[in-house]
């Protein structure tokens, strides 16, 4: 079957998937068309029509400057996204190279990055992020590199498990055999064989780096205003939801709540998808 | 005559046990005076035989006996604790398992695994995996060249060339163990160590591929090490047996002679215990109760099988048998095998 | 023993699986009887439905399979038909299984003894102070040796071989009249086969157990079966006395299965296969005779007409339209 009739098969046999690939989908165009298809410039601010409810001008409302609240939060989709696939890539990369080695060489290697692994997961992780950004500085790029060091350790381990229970297998010793070295093994063999779990991870990841770099901004690190984030969006309309403005806070959490939906549900799916064992 | 494989008190020991690890008991033993005394356990204990060029030698044993070990020793792809291991003339043990990789004679030896399933990577096509050796070993990189020798390869194992582009899962168990095959003979290697290559398979199947490795084995004349423990198909297709019990060699000899005259009452067992299809004289059964000795820690002064063996006396717990000729090429280490038996 | 009720009596039984690909048509059509103490194996491929057949005798078929038609009555009861309170009074009190990987079989976080006693209780009138006891003796019975001791034990202390015999031990506390055991010396060595084989025909004649054995080595079961079924693609296309089976088969197939047999062989010359594949069982066109594509004594009638029964007096049967 080829890839295409797989996916085919894999979305009609689970309409959520179905959903979060259409989800994504939305998301990715949000992210590298929104700026261009928005009604309003989302950093005019036009004070008279400040706080407005959802109408037909405006169908998500306005905030406390006057600026439309459904152009921001298409436009904070670039900015969110973009933080949370760059710190996922950087997590990804460095942590399962460093877990695969663990995993496959043993001994003191192995030894050393579990401690190290262990010491990260030992603090809260958000107050970790919070401590990197505020020694490091407050940029974006800050973020991005607090939020990589925070998911590193899960990378790491599942990387670490999943290569140690593939280590003795008999392909790996076919593999030797055939005249690879340990480092061709572990790139050519074991890492394209551990990736089924570890899509399930990289999803459920981006859920999480999402929230992480809104949380981070709705305390006032990292991203900066008048940019638009989801994170702030929220920070800002928090303190209107008493007096009844109850959207300016809503829609930018609700879309925070969609896309960490559409990864964790989209975890799911790719897995099924590259897995080669469920191509028939 | 020089043999092709020529294996030299060969060892392989384990350390066991929480002695062996960690720095905790290192440093309870510095304070405490004395040395921490690990356990080993003896994988392979002192194997010496040869297999010369053209010859098919059947390993035989009860799984924990140390065979699939001693396949990894002489594969290299572990290091033996003691002794030499001589390929062609020269001894392969010097160099460590990790760097055996990258020498010349990583070709020349080459194994057959047991699980076709297992032992083939899910996400390589059958053409991968048939391809990578003559990448990696003999240097093969033009895409022509390498189509043409897979079809080849392809063909002298009855693989229909359409299967090449197929991953694992979507190939039956023969193909696969067909795909495995043709992996290791890709690089003409001299000795061929076959692990259990049919024990995964059904009867027809199992019947084709024994065939096949016989055919294989006259036209490319290779030298086989064939280890399994179905000893109908030992007899079938080895010139010579060796059998192991507890990492150590009690009986060797001419196929034929091992099965019609064993000497070693764990080998008189084991050929009893096969089932006989209407045979017209039945074999009397010698049946064996209990659990083998712990290969841990073994008492070098007493015989392995002792405890376990029908015919047990005392010397067999105060002195070790010796491998010692039993019949013109047949050696057995048993206190009784020699005279009559 | 003429004259009494066979312990199981399967007619026509058909088994159907539902998959995404289409409907596999497991089984079709297999009658067969097992006598009181009889001990009987059920021989074929990977794919032919024997292992199947006996999920379905026991009602532990996949949620996927469906029984089609045909009845397997035992002790009176259609286990195919019956309820799952009926079923559950019958399992593991007249009706054991013993199943190929034994350490898979064992839970592995309760001692043995412990396995031992929930089926005494389950099944049994033992009273609650007498169950250790029993355990350890049901231990002893399967000849492993030190039991008190190893009534404590976990399944991963013990080997492969005694796993099989503590499996063998759980399925005969209760002293069924039926024992079924699916490829229960696979991965064993030799000599273990042989001690585990010893065991469960020991046992089967001293509590005039009837066995089934069902196995892809041919030699195993004409070592220790005294009739032999032989089936292919979901048919059962012989079955015959042990001897008569392999010094003279009767359907082309258990003829090329005892070829392709490595026992007793001399040569490698004279190892032979079976030519080509298993059908689609799949296809709705399947003929008559699922191995007519295969069978060098294929003729036309194969294809078109219901495979006929020939039955001897000895006790052969055989279903072919050109017997040998």
């Amino acid at each position: 079957m080829s890839t295409l009739a797989h996916a085919r098969y894999v979305m009609s046999e689970n309409p959520l998937t179905l959903a979060a690939f259409v989800l994504f989908f939305l998301l990715v165009a949000c992210a590298l068309f929104g700026p261009s298809l928005v009604p309003y410039d989302p950093l005019a601010t036009d004070v008279a029509a400040a706080l407005q409810p959802p109408s037909r001008a405006h169908w998500m409302g306005t905030d406390s400057l006057g600026r439309d609240i459904l152009s921001r939060i298409v436009v904070a989709t670039r900015l969110d996204i973009g933080i949370a696939v760059s710190a996922v890539a950087l997590s990804f990369a460095i942590g399962s190279a460093v877990g695969c080695m663990a995993g496959y060489y043993g001994g003191g290697a192995d030894r050393i990055m579990t401690r190290i692994v262990d010491t990260i997961m030992a603090f809260p992780l958000f107050v970790l992020a919070m401590g990197i950004v505020a020694a490091l500085g407050n940029t974006v790029a800050n973020i991005v590199l607090a939020t990589a060091i925070i998911n590193l350790p899960f990378y790491a381990r599942v990387a670490r498990a999943e290569v140690n229970v593939r280590r003795e297998a008999g392909y790996v010793e076919a593999a030797r055999l055939s005249g690879n070295s340990n480092v061709r093994i572990i790139m050519l063999h074991l890492f394209p064989n551990i990736m089924p779990p570890m899509m399930v991870q990289i999803s459920l990841n981006m859920g999480w780096a999402i929230l992480n770099a809104a949380g981070l901004s709705f305390i006032g690190l990292g991203v900066r205003p008048p940019a638009p984030e989801w994170g702030i969006m929220v920070a800002e309309g928090a303190s209107y939801i008493i007096s009844g403005e109850w959207w300016v806070a809503l829609f930018p959490g609700a879309a925070l709540m969609l896309a960490v939906f559409c990864f964790n549900l989209l975890g799911d799916g790719l897995r099924d998808l590259i897995d080669p064992r469920m191509r028939t | 005559m020089s043999a092709l494989l020529e294996v030299i008190e060969l060892s392989k020991r384990y350390a066991v046990g929480a002695a062996h690890s960690g720095a905790l008991q290192r440093l309870r033993a510095r304070f405490s005076g004395q040395p921490p005394a690990p356990s080993l356990l003896h994988a392979v204990d002192d194997i010496s035989f040869t297999i010369d060029a053209g010859e098919s030698v059947g390993l035989v044993g009860e799984s924990g006996c140390g065979k699939s070990t001693l396949v990894r020793l002489v594969t290299r792809l572990i290091d033996p604790s003691e002794g030499n291991i001589m390929f062609a003339g020269r001894s392969t043990a010097v160099i460590p398992a990790r760097l055996f990789a990258r020498m010349p004679q990583r070709a020349l030896i080459q194994m057959v695994f047991q699980d076709p399933t297992d032992s083939l990577n899910p996400r390589y096509t059958a053409f991968d995996t048939i391809a990578e050796p003559l990448r990696l070993l003999l240097g093969m990189r033009e895409r022509q060249a390498l189509a043409r020798e897979v079809a080849t390869l392809a063909e002298l194992v009855g693989l229909p060339p359409e299967l090449l582009a197929r991953f694992p899962h979507q190939l039956s168990g023969g193909q696969k163990a067909r795909v495995g095959i043709a992996r290791a003979i890709a690089v003409k290697p001299r000795l061929l160590v076959l692990d259990e290559p049919t024990s995964a398979l059904d009867v027809s199947v199992q019947a084709l591929i024994l065939r096949l490795l016989a055919d294989l084995k006259a036209r490319l004349n290779m030298s086989y090490l064939f280890v399994s423990h179905d000893l109908n198909v030992v007899r079938l297709l080895c010139d010579r047996v060796i059998v192991m019990y507890l990492g150590k060699i009690v009986e060797a000899g001419p196929a034929a002679e091992i099965f019609s005259h064993p000497r070693h009452p764990y080998t008189q067992a084991l050929v009893s215990a096969i089932p006989q299809i209407g045979a017209a004289v039945q074999r009397p059964r010698v049946r064996l109760e209990g659990e083998p000795l712990s290969p841990i820690d073994p008492a070098p002064t007493v015989c392995r099988f002792f405890g376990r063996c029908p015919r047990g006396e005392a010397r067999c717990g105060e002195t070790m048998p010796a491998l010692r000729q039993v019949g013109p090429a047949h050696t057995a280490a048993c206190h009784f095998a020699e005279g009559s038996t | 023993m003429e004259g009494a009720a066979p312990v199981l009596e399967v007619e026509n039984l058909g088994i159907e699986f539902r998959t995404r690909s289409g409907v596999v048509h497991a089984v079709e059509n297999a009658s067969f009887s097992v006598e009181k103490g009889e001990t009987v194996g059920i021989v074929g491929e990977s794919g032919s439905g024997k292992s199947v057949l006996s999920y379905a005798i026991l009602g532990i078929l996949d949620a996927a399979g469906r029984v089609t038609s045909g009845r397997a009555v035992f002790g009176g009861l259609d286990m195919v038909r019956a309820s799952a309170d009926e079923l559950d009074a019958v399992r593991g009190r007249e009706l054991s299984m013993i199943f190929q990987n034994p350490r898979s079989a064992l839970n592995p976080i309760r001692r043995i003894g412990q396995q031992l006693e929930d089926v005494l209780a389950r099944h049994t009138t033992t009273l609650h102070a007498d169950l250790r006891q029993r355990a350890i003796e049901c231990l002893a019975q399967v000849h492993i040796p030190d039991p008190e001791r190893r009534y404590a034990a976990y399944p991963f202390e013990l080997s492969g071989g005694m796993c099989q015999r503590v499996m063998i031990a759980l399925a005969l506390a209760c002293n069924p009249a039926l024992l079924i055991a699916d490829e229960p010396t696979t991965g064993l060595d030799v000599t273990m086969q042989a001690a585990v084989m010893d065991l469960i025909g020991e046992l089967s004649q001293s509590r005039h157990m009837a066995t089934i054995l069902i196995t892809h080595d041919l030699g195993l079961a004409a070592e220790y079966c005294g009739r032999i079924i032989v089936m292919h693609a979901g048919h059962i296309v012989e079955s015959a006395p042990a001897a008569d089976l392999f010094r003279a088969p009767r359907h082309p197939y258990t003829r090329k299965l005892v070829l392709a047999s490595p026992h007793g062989r001399v040569r490698i010359d004279e190892l032979e296969s079976v030519p080509g594949g298993l059908p689609d069982l799949r296809r709705a066109d399947l003929p008559p005779c699922r191995f007519s594509a295969r069978c060098e004594r294929r003729s036309e009638v194969c294809e078109r007409l219901p495979l006929p029964h020939h039955a001897r007096a000895t006790g052969s049967n055989v279903w072919c339209h050109h017997p040998l």
